[in-house]
C-alpha cells in the first residue's frame, strides 16, 4: 500500500514515553511499522505504554536521563536506530524573581542537557543510520513567544532551537536530519502537577484561534511526519503545531 | 510558621498595593492587583520560605490571606 509517512524497517528510540506526547508518539509509530524501543523512569507507566504498542520488535529501558550512569546504559543498550524522539522534559510555572540557579538547572538539565548528551553519545558511537531523524519537542515558549511565570521553561527550549540548527549542520554530512517540532498547549499530565487551575486553563483554551488545546497523538502525527522519509528534505526546522495560538 | 510573618511575606509579592491594606481577613482576589501571575508569585513564596507548595486549587479555594495560611500550615 503507498505510504509515504510508513516507518517500517525503522528502529525508533523515544524518551519520555510513559506518559503524554511520548506515549502517544511511540504507540503511533509502531502502528506506522517502526520498532520501537521506549524510555523512561516510572516502570508501570512504561510498561502501560509498552503493551499497548502494536506489531513485535520493541523494547523498553528504564532509565533517569538526568543520571550519567544512566544515560551511558541506555545508549550501550541500543545497537542501530534510524531515529530519535526526544519527549522527556518538564514545566515550572515559577516568575522570575524565584528562577534561581537551582531551580533553572533543574529544568535546563532535563530540557536540554539530557537529549543534547544522548544526541551526542549515539552520533559518537555512531549508532543512527544514514538517513536518520532527530525529533525535538520543543515548544512555542521559547521559540516564538513566551508566558508569564515561564522564563525558565523558554529558556531550556530556546536553546534546544540553537542546538536543532547546529547539529543539523554538523550531522548533514552524515545524512542525518535534525527538528523539532514547536507545540502550543497540549493536554498531558504536565499541567497537573503545576499550580495552573482549572479556570485559568479554561481562559488560557479561549486564546487559541481553534479554541481548543492540542491533543498528544496530533504531536505524534507531526513527529511521525520528520521521521518519516516524506520529510526526507526538511532540516534544522521546527514545525509549528499550535491551533493557531501565535498568529495574532 | 507565624500568621503575621506570612503576611508580610504574602503582601511582598506586590508592587502597587500597600502592605497597610492586607491583613489576615482580606479577600485577596478582590485586590485589583491580583492575578494569576501574583498566585504564582505566592506559590513560588511558599516554596522559598516553607518548603510547601500550593496547587492551583488550593488558591482557588481559599478566600482570605489567613485562609492560605491555613492550608500552609496543615502542609507543612
Ligand atoms: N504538554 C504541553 O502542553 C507541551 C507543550 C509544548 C511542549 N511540550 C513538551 O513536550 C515534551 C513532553 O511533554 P508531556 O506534556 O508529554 O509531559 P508529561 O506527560 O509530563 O511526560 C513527561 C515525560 O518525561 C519523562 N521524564 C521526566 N523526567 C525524566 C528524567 N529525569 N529522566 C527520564 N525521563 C523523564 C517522564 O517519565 P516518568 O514519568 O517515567 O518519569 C514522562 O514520560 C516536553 O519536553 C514538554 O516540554 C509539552
Amino acid at each position: 500500500m503507498y505510504n509515504p509517512f510508513s516507518l517500517s524497517r525503522k528502529t525508533i528510540l523515544v524518551t519520555g514515553a510513559s506518559s503524554g506526547i511520548g506515549k502517544a508518539t511511540a504507540i503511533e509509530c509502531s502502528k506506522l511499522g517502526a520498532s520501537v524501543i521506549i524510555t523512561g523512569r516510572n516502570r508501570e507507566r512504561l510498561n502501560e505504554t509498552f503493551s499497548e504498542l502494536e506489531n513485535e520488535g520493541h523494547n523498553q529501558v528504564i532509565a533517569d536521563l538526568c543520571e550519567t550512569s544512566s544515560l551511558q546504559n541506555l545508549v550501550t543498550g541500543i545497537e542501530h536506530i534510524d531515529g530519535i524522539v526526544h519527549c522527556a522534559g518538564i514545566t515550572k510555572n515559577i516568575p522570575f524573581q524565584f528562577a534561581t540557579t537551582d531551580k533553572l538547572s533543574e529544568i535546563i538539565n532535563l530540557n536540554f542537557f539530557a537529549p543534547t548528551e544522548l544526541t551526542r553519545l549515539l552520533v559518537k558511537n555512531k549508532k543512527i543510520n544514514k538517513g536518520g531523524s532527530i525529533v525535538f519537542i520543543s515548544s512555542v515558549s521559547g521559540v516564538l513567544c513566551s508566558a508569564p511565570a515561564s522564563s525558565m521553561y523558554s529558556a531550556s527550549k530556546g536553546a534546544v532551537n540553537g542546538l536543532i540548527k547546529g547539529i543539523a549542520l554538523d550531522l548533514a554530512p552524515r545524512g542525518i536530519r535534525v527538528n523539532s517540532v514547536i507545540p502550543g498547549v497540549v493536554e498531558t499530565n504536565i499541567f497537573e502537577a503545576g499550580v495552573i487551575s482549572e479556570e485559568q486553563l479554561e481562559e488560557n483554551k479561549r486564546m487559541y484561534p481553534l479554541k481548543r488545546f492540542g491533543k498528544p497523538i496530533e504531536i505524534a502525527h507531526s513527529v511521525i511526519y520528520l521521521l518519516s522519509d516524506a520529510s526526507a528534505w526538511i532540516t534544522g526546522s521546527n514545525l509549528l503545531i499550535d491551533g493557531g495560538l501565535t498568529l495574532q | 510558621m507565624e500568621l503575621q510573618e506570612f503576611i508580610s511575606n504574602f503582601a511582598d509579592q506586590f508592587e502597587d498595593t500597600d502592605a497597610s491594606e492586607i491583613t489576615k481577613n482580606t479577600i485577596f482576589k478582590d485586590l485589583d492587583e491580583w492575578s494569576s501571575l501574583l498566585a504564582l508569585s505566592v506559590s513560588a513564596m511558599a516554596e522559598e520560605e516553607y518548603g510547601v507548595s500550593f496547587k492551583g486549587d488550593d488558591i482557588r479555594n481559599a478566600s482570605t490571606v489567613e485562609d492560605l495560611y491555613m492550608i500552609l500550615k496543615n502542609k507543612s
